[in-house]
């Protein structure tokens, strides 16, 4: 039976790598129908990144659309998305708040310094726990949120110019409050 | 039409390692003499098409041939001939040709370097290398063809990622694969030992030299990894415990734990089980390392491209080869625990310790990184886990380590003297508290890592150094060290070294942002900064905004340095490229942050930037101390004790095998031939 182990072990690990690859192929580009689409953003209140004595809430935010995108300044994949966002955030028409996600302050500053700042406001989520509310698995991800505090779309990994083209900014066009 | 013979080559070499994987085990078994002695040339048939086939990729590279579409898309007109070279292993369809290749060039130098070992026994090794290039093979060439065409033919390519176009990366690849890829040699003695049923600890001593050189060149990979993740991604950081990494950590820790194992196997007969089961275990992760950053399971939100296909292929090679193996491991371990009876207060308990933490370290990464998996599978979410807990867990592991690495030598096999150790060790402990306790009254406000860095660095440099000067003086002048024993001091000391890298640069360095304006000088950590400017400059295939920095003390210039923001072709992001003044005792590293400038608008140009400085004391040592672990990796390999005589303490399959088992004669050297295995 001892030697038996190693053996059970492993084959625990290979289910478990078995339904990784389930899982991503049936999830497709990581457009996980997230079951929080269609349901209301979870609540949250938060520091500003700014100004650590101020809070953002989602109910500050009711009564008109706004995109969420998470970042961190320990995360790669969010330097590649960074540019788009430079680029592209004036043209969304609705407020970008950025969720400074798993990240100390003064991290999030510093690399916003770097790259250049394309949120209109930042809240800080330190220990991540907002994170966990939203869902969300790995930065960078975007939520956008209508004026009932809905969300209506999520985009799990970086958003690029094609995307936000094909997707993105349909969905901002279907938003009633949303200049297009 | 070279591309095409490229390929060609690769399906010869697919169909001869078939053979490889069969003939030679066939013989093996029923004892024919013709099949076993096909494995030599077999295996070297085999290395000589992988060879051809990387060549003709190397080719396609340098000559620009951009109607080979991973030529294309992984290098363009304007990339610098060394970059196009390293571009063969830049992407997948590459990286995995060198895999194989490397694989090969193992297999060949085990082939070479085993003239006088059992012929059946090297039938059996070689027979298990096969196996695994056939898996690997047949992935290159139905799932990733290095050698696909792009139809019709471009005019120019895309680019190799401006993240990779580094002096590191051109050596970093090879080197980390050389680790990887060289524990197949020790789990491949370590299956022909259960295939064959001779688990006596012959096999241990033969496999003992290459699993070192293995653990070596995986020592020296991670290091450079290190060193170039420090420089080249702008954040001053060595180590990030993203999957990538430690899809290659996770075999390093299963390979200390393997070195150590080893010997107490070959010199006590000890641990048989645990030696066979880590060198499995080596090898497994080092292609579940494989798996992970080839299939995308973990890295779907990365950067990476993935490919379920991809991933499901390697999950059943690894489903074979490991689930194969632990499975003849079940069936064909052995029933008693062999080797000579020790005590509670012994070397074999010592390293009984270190092998239960290191590979309790392993398990520890692995779950950490397969977490947002198992969030997955239980329904509860995709939830990673940082920095934070593999630091702490990593920290609690090795802590033990650290207290006991000291006593490693000095205690002797089968029964150590507790009391004697202590006291010899006494010197090193008194070091290691006044230095620690004098550098915390002498430095204001140093941190508690700082101090307990300062302390554990002593107490393992003074003890290791303690044993070496006991050598010194009690063995008979010429026989006082071993390489063997070299090794072992050296990669001892490369600890102590790496300890006080990692807790004093990470608890003292500074970090700091600020605006500067041509001509303003910051004072930092008692070094003065003025800035000069910024000015354009161009590279080979970037352009580039350079920033010039002049670093002084007292008035004395010390370095002046040119920190860059990069943009390379096409929509990749700015590549932020630090300027580094490396020293021995502390790092001068400037970064580039954005022009504070107004872009638009009325304001007045003034010049100024954001720039990011750190001043890093100790960091070098990090790597000194990879370096030095390294070293006692090769040292330890050469050890004569390997070549000569290789089984004579071993008289049971001297008089077994008689003829056939030319067990007395020499084993040569594998650490050179193979040192430079990239020469093209």
């Amino acid at each position: 039976m001892n030697r038996l182990l190693p053996l059970i072990g492993f084959f625990a690990l290979v289910a478990l790598l078995g339904f990784g690859i389930w899982w991503n192929t049936h999830h497709e580009s990581n457009e996980v129908p997230s079951p929080l689409i269609g349901k209301p953003a979870p609540e949250f209140t938060l520091p500003l990144l700014y100004d650590s004595t101020k809070t953002l809430s989602k109910r500050d935010l009711l009564g008109k659309p706004y995109l969420v995108n998470v970042f961190g300044s320990w995360c790669v994949t969010c330097q590649y998305e960074h540019p788009v966002l430079m680029a592209e955030a004036k043209q969304f028409g609705v407020p970008l708040i950025g969720l400074a996600w798993k990240d100390k302050p003064e991290d999030s500053k510093r690399w916003l310094e770097q790259f250049g700042n394309p949120y209109d406001t930042i809240v800080s989520d330190a220990d991540g726990r907002a994170g966990i509310e939203f869902g969300v698995y790995g930065a960078p991800e975007t939520f956008l949120v209508d004026a009932q505090g809905t969300i209506r779309y999520k985009r799990i990994g970086m958003l690029t110019p094609e995307l936000i083209a094909s997707e993105l900014k349909p969905q901002l066009a279907k938003l009633p409050q949303a200049k297009p | 039409m070279l591309p095409e013979l490229g390929q060609f080559a690769l399906i010869l070499a697919l169909l001869l390692a078939l053979m490889q994987c069969t003939l030679p085990l066939i013989g093996a078994w029923r004892g024919n003499a013709a099949l076993i002695a096909t494995a030599r040339p077999i295996a070297t048939g085999q290395f000589v098409f992988v060879a051809l086939a990387f060549g003709v990729l190397t080719y396609a590279f340098l000559a620009q041939d951009f109607s080979v579409k991973y030529v294309a898309q992984n290098s363009n007109l304007a990339l610098p001939w060394y970059y196009r070279f390293s571009a063969v292993w830049g992407a997948h369809e590459g990286s995995l040709l060198l895999w194989v290749l490397i694989l090969n060039i193992w297999t060949v130098a085990v082939a070479a370097l085993s003239r006088r070992l059992p012929d059946p026994l090297i039938a059996r090794v070689l027979g298990v290398l096969g196996f695994v290039a056939v898996g690997f093979l047949a992935f290159t060439i139905f799932t990733s063809n290095p050698f696909a065409r792009h139809i019709p033919g471009l005019a120019d390519g895309a680019d190799l990622n401006p993240i990779l176009q580094d002096p590191g990366l051109i050596i970093h690849p090879p080197m980390l694969y050389m680790g990887y890829v060289g524990f197949s040699v020790a789990f491949a003695f370590a299956i022909a030992a259960l295939l064959g049923g001779e688990l006596d600890v012959a096999w241990v001593r033969w496999a003992r030299p290459w699993t070192n050189v293995a653990w070596a060149f995986l020592t020296l990979g991670i290091t450079l990894g290190s060193w170039w993740a420090y420089y080249v991604l702008g954040w001053g950081g060595w180590w990030f415990w993203d999957p990538v990494e430690n899809a290659s950590f996770m075999p390093w820790l299963v390979g200390t734990a393997l070195i150590h194992s080893q010997a107490v196997t070959e010199k006590r007969g000890s641990f048989r089980a645990w030696t066979l089961l880590l060198s499995i275990f080596a090898f497994s992760l080092s292609l579940l390392g494989t798996f992970l950053v080839r299939s995308g399971v973990l890295t779907s939100v990365h950067a990476f491209a993935s490919d379920p296909k991809r991933g499901l292929f390697i999950l059943a090679f690894l489903t074979v080869v490991v689930g194969g193996s632990l499975t003849i491991y079940a069936l064909r371990a052995p029933k008693v625990a062999g080797g000579k009876p020790f005590q509670m207060l012994s070397r074999e308990t010592l390293l009984l310790i270190n092998n239960l933490l290191f590979a309790c370290a392993a398990a520890m990464v692995l779950l950490g990184t397969l977490y947002p998996l198992i969030g997955d599978a239980l329904g509860v979410g995709r939830i990673s886990v940082g920095p934070p807990y593999f630091g702490f867990m990593f920290l609690l592991l090795m802590l033990p380590v650290v207290l006991l690495i000291p006593f490693g030598p000095f205690f002797r096999w089968a029964a150590g003297d507790w009391r004697a150790t202590v006291r010899t060790l006494v010197p090193a402990l008194v070091l290691a508290v006044v230095c620690a306790l004098a550098a915390w009254l002498l430095v204001g406000g140093l941190h508690l890592r700082a101090v307990a860095g300062i302390a554990a660095s002593l107490w393992v440099g003074a003890g290791i150094a303690l044993y070496a000067l006991k050598r010194w003086r009690e063995a008979p002048s010429g026989r006082r060290y071993t390489p063997e024993m070299l090794g072992m001091i050296a990669a001892h000391f490369g600890v102590a070294i790496f300890l006080a890298g990692v807790l004093v640069t990470e608890s003292t360095s500074v970090e700091s942002d600020v605006r500067m304006a041509p001509g303003e000088t910051k004072n930092i950590a008692g070094l003065d900064f003025r800035f000069k400017g910024v000015a354009p400059a161009q590279g080979p295939n970037f352009r580039a905004d350079e920033g010039v920095i002049e670093v002084s003390r007292d008035g004395k210039l010390l370095a002046t340095l040119n920190p860059q923001k990069r943009q390379y072709s096409g929509n990749t992001p700015v590549q932020t490229k630090a300027d580094i003044r490396p020293g021995f005792l502390q790092d001068v590293y400037v970064a580039l942050g954005e022009s504070l400038d107004p872009s638009t608008g009325s304001g007045q140009a003034t010049g100024a930037w954001a720039v990011r400085i750190y001043v890093k004391p100790f960091v070098r040592w990090i790597w000194l101390g990879g370096i030095l672990m390294m070293l006692g990796g090769f040292l330890a390999a050469a050890d004569r004790r390997f070549r000569l005589h290789a089984a004579v303490r071993d008289p049971r399959s001297e008089t077994r095998s008689g003829n056939e088992v030319r067990t007395s004669a020499a084993f040569p050297n594998p650490a050179s031939p193979i040192a430079n295995p990239l020469q093209p």
